[in-house]
């Protein structure tokens, strides 16, 4: 047993240059156990993350602090199964929710909401606190901001719907991204301008891993806030607002 | 019009592809596209209406118009009647028999590949059975060269995959030591670049480059980036050895990637006029799998399985070194959990090898897949009896750029183990020249000083 974990030890060095499993020894030909259970748990924690829901009730109370109504909606994907089944389903409102949007509200600058997608876990972590670096950016040039909204089993393209009848000129939709062995705790922001229903990837720009061990959150709300601008500068949003990430620092 | 009866009750097909759609074993996919059987009675009963379906009938009847798209035309135009002659007679339930038939070897396979269509290979596989899939595979050995001779029966290789969230030269070198010295990367070293900027391509070209003279290492690089950035590459006299490209089974699928038939001959005959291979031409690298002509809106109604069988049509026509179905990367959406994705990927490997194609398989998952290394283990067995060509080969199984898992350098040693298969002959002569497995194929322990670990370290 010594040797065979000895044998791994020339390839050590090389660990120091990626974080990919490399040099991690052999019984026989085969994964050593402490290995093979550290990825087990890695793996664990994305299934967990998969099924995670969403902490409605603190996440209500923690949102208080930006003084915005709170909509708490639902999207046609009634159980998870069926939401990672029918991605379809996640892009749209259940018929209550929509009933609930109609007709009673004016036009507004900003639609934020806020969605599981693939990790309530990470929604749950990190929506608020990257909401908190990001509102006093908004509220700095006064742009004015629709009611926020908590959606169940939506997709990223359900801000579409929700923005369009929020009569919102941009949506920005927080959402949980899928689990990886390294991070289930990670969450993209989407940027669409001008959203209405039928829209695709193209027309949005993504700020992905946002978490403390990755993009921190004051890094991520300046992100979001210089492309708010330029998207309302420009008026659109999409791989043509793209061109211009160089000028990201 | 197809039709059966089962007690009273007339089950009517409209045409073709709805047969082969609501033939189909079940899968998520199909159910997303909103083609598949509405129960398990009217699955049956596509199948048995669809065994009786004389093999010519998909000669006439197209499933996509040929005027509409060119893999439609591929199909047609290049399909050979001679070929086809021994088995012209036949319905998809006798094509399936044939098969199976003894008589029916591993030469004679070969000689009937190119008279055999897509959607033929697609019809019969829905008729079969896991291990009928894997028995017929088994019989089609198809043998490619570049730098090295993969596909020979009683061997099995390994795409080294050394993947880095930003391409790190010292990243993904020590993830390809790691390999080589784990007997990996005999199909090729080949890496998913995290962006297609001409230059990080071309410094990951020279990188590989540079270790495999300084080795001599009998084998083939690649860096999987668009086929129009590989162009560019080879026209500035940068080192391509592969050249890849993503492709799919119809034309609209194929233009969302930015691909055409002419585009891909371009690149076919940019690379082969590099002339980089010491023992045979085979240039082209594709990469394939179910569920991408949906993913893009361009599926036409035709269920995902057969889509992915006209994607061979397109790899054939340009006599690829590996082809790689990349079975669970898609997402739940399309292959829902373990059993959807193992039978997926028995079907790809089936009917690659069907139609003559050099098949690898990534084995692999997302971790919003019903599915862990369990079903990964058992599918890589199946493949390893079915004689697939190569899997991946990954630090771990844990890809940290694409964020997916695969096969690990372990998983494929426990297959050579366990089935008694070899690596590429090259490169198993390579491996027991450096010091890393002895005459009998058992992998070595290696000390500080072995030539690679220094190299590493630089």
């Amino acid at each position: 047993m010594k040797k065979t974990i000895k044998s791994a030890e020339p390839l050590i060095a090389l660990q120091e240059f990626t974080a990919a499993r490399i040099a991690i020894g052999r019984p026989g030909t085969s994964i050593p156990l402490k290995e093979s259970l550290e990825f087990k748990l890695a793996h664990a924690h994305a299934r967990d993350a998969i099924y995670s829901e969403l902490d409605i009730v603190g996440l209500t109370d923690s949102l208080k602090q930006f003084n915005l109504p709170v909509l708490h909606l639902q999207s046609m994907a009634g159980y998870r199964e069926q939401y990672l089944k029918r991605p379809d389903l996640g892009r749209k409102l259940n018929e209550v929710s929509l009933t609930g949007l109609a007709d009673h509200h004016s036009p507004t600058d900003i639609s934020i909401i806020i969605a599981e997608g693939l990790s309530a876990t990470a929604v749950n972590a990190n929506a608020s606190g990257l909401l908190a670096a990001l509102m006093p950016l908004l509220q700095s040039v006064n742009l004015k901001l629709a009611d926020m909204v908590l959606v169940e089993q939506g997709r990223v393209a359900i801000a579409d719907e929700i923005a369009s009848a929020l009569k919102a000129k941009l949506s920005l939709i927080l959402i949980g991204e899928r689990p990886g062995l390294s991070s289930a705790d990670s969450i993209g922001v989407y940027l669409t301008y001008n959203p209405k229903p039928g829209l695709t990837d193209e027309s949005r720009n993504c700020i992905s891993n946002i978490r403390p061990g990755g993009l921190n959150y004051k890094q991520a709300a300046e992100k979001i806030f210089y492309l708010i601008q330029e998207s309302f500068k420009r008026k659109l949003s999409g791989f043509l607002l793209k061109d211009n990430a160089g000028l990201l620092k | 019009m197809y039709r059966h009866t089962i007690k009273n009750k007339v089950y009517r097909f409209e045409d073709l592809k709805t047969l082969l759609a609501r033939a189909s074993p079940y899968r998520s996919g199909d159910e997303l596209a909103g083609i598949c059987a509405s129960s398990y009675e009217e699955r049956v009963a596509a199948q048995i209406t669809l065994a009786d379906v004389p093999l010519k009938t998909f000669l006439n009847e197209v499933v996509i118009p040929y005027e509409h798209d060119e893999v439609t035309r591929l199909i047609i135009d290049t399909h050979n009647k001679e070929a086809f002659e021994p088995i012209s007679h036949l319905t998809v339930g006798e094509f399936c028999d044939w098969l199976l038939s003894d008589d029916t070897t591993t030469q004679i396979l070969q000689s009937i590949a190119t008279g055999i269509t897509p959607e033929m290979a697609a019809a019969v596989s829905k008729l079969m059975r896991n291990q009928d899939l894997i028995a017929v595979a088994k019989k089609c050995e198809v043998v490619t060269r570049f730098c090295n001779t993969i596909g020979l029966t009683g061997h099995f290789s390994t795409r080294l995959q050394p993947n880095h969230p930003t391409d790190d030269p010292k990243g993904v070198a020590a993830s390809i030591i790691d390999g080589l010295l784990y007997g990996s990367g005999d199909a090729v070293i080949g890496i998913n670049p995290a962006t297609d900027s001409p230059t990080a391509v071309a410094n990951l070209l020279l990188l590989i480059d540079n270790l495999r003279q300084q080795f001599n290492i009998p084998t083939q690089a690649c860096v999987l980036s668009h086929i129009t950035t590989t162009i560019q590459l080879i026209n500035e006299g940068v080192p391509v050895d592969l050249c890849f490209q993503s492709i799919a089974g119809t034309e609209k699928t194929n233009s969302s990637f930015g691909i055409s038939l002419d585009l891909i001959e371009e690149a076919h005959q940019a690379t082969l006029s590099l002339k980089r291979g010491t023992v045979g031409d085979n240039v082209m690298y594709f990469e394939t799998g179910q569920g991408s002509c949906l993913s893009a809106n361009a599926n036409f109604g035709v269920d995902q399985q057969t889509c992915e069988a006209r994607a061979y049509a397109v790899a054939r026509k340009y006599k690829p070194l590996l082809v790689n179905t990349v079975v669970g990367f898609i997402g739940p959406e399309y292959l829902y959990d373990g059993k959807q994705i193992i039978r997926a990927a028995l079907e790809d490997h089936f009917c690659g090898k069907l139609l003559g194609l050099p098949m690898g398989v990534d084995v692999c998952y997302t971790n919003h897949a019903e599915a862990d290394q369990d079903d990964m283990d058992n599918l890589l067995t199946l493949l390893g009896v079915a004689g697939c060509n190569f899997v991946m080969g990954i630090p771990g199984s844990d890809d940290i750029m694409l964020n997916y898992q695969s096969t690990s350098f372990h998983d494929a040693l426990y297959l050579r183990k366990v089935l008694d298969l070899r690596p590429a002959p090259e490169f198993e002569l390579w491996l027991i020249t450096q010091g890393i497995v002895d005459n009998k194929g058992n992998l070595l322990s290696v000390d500080a000083m072995h030539g690679l670990l220094k190299a590493g370290k630089i």
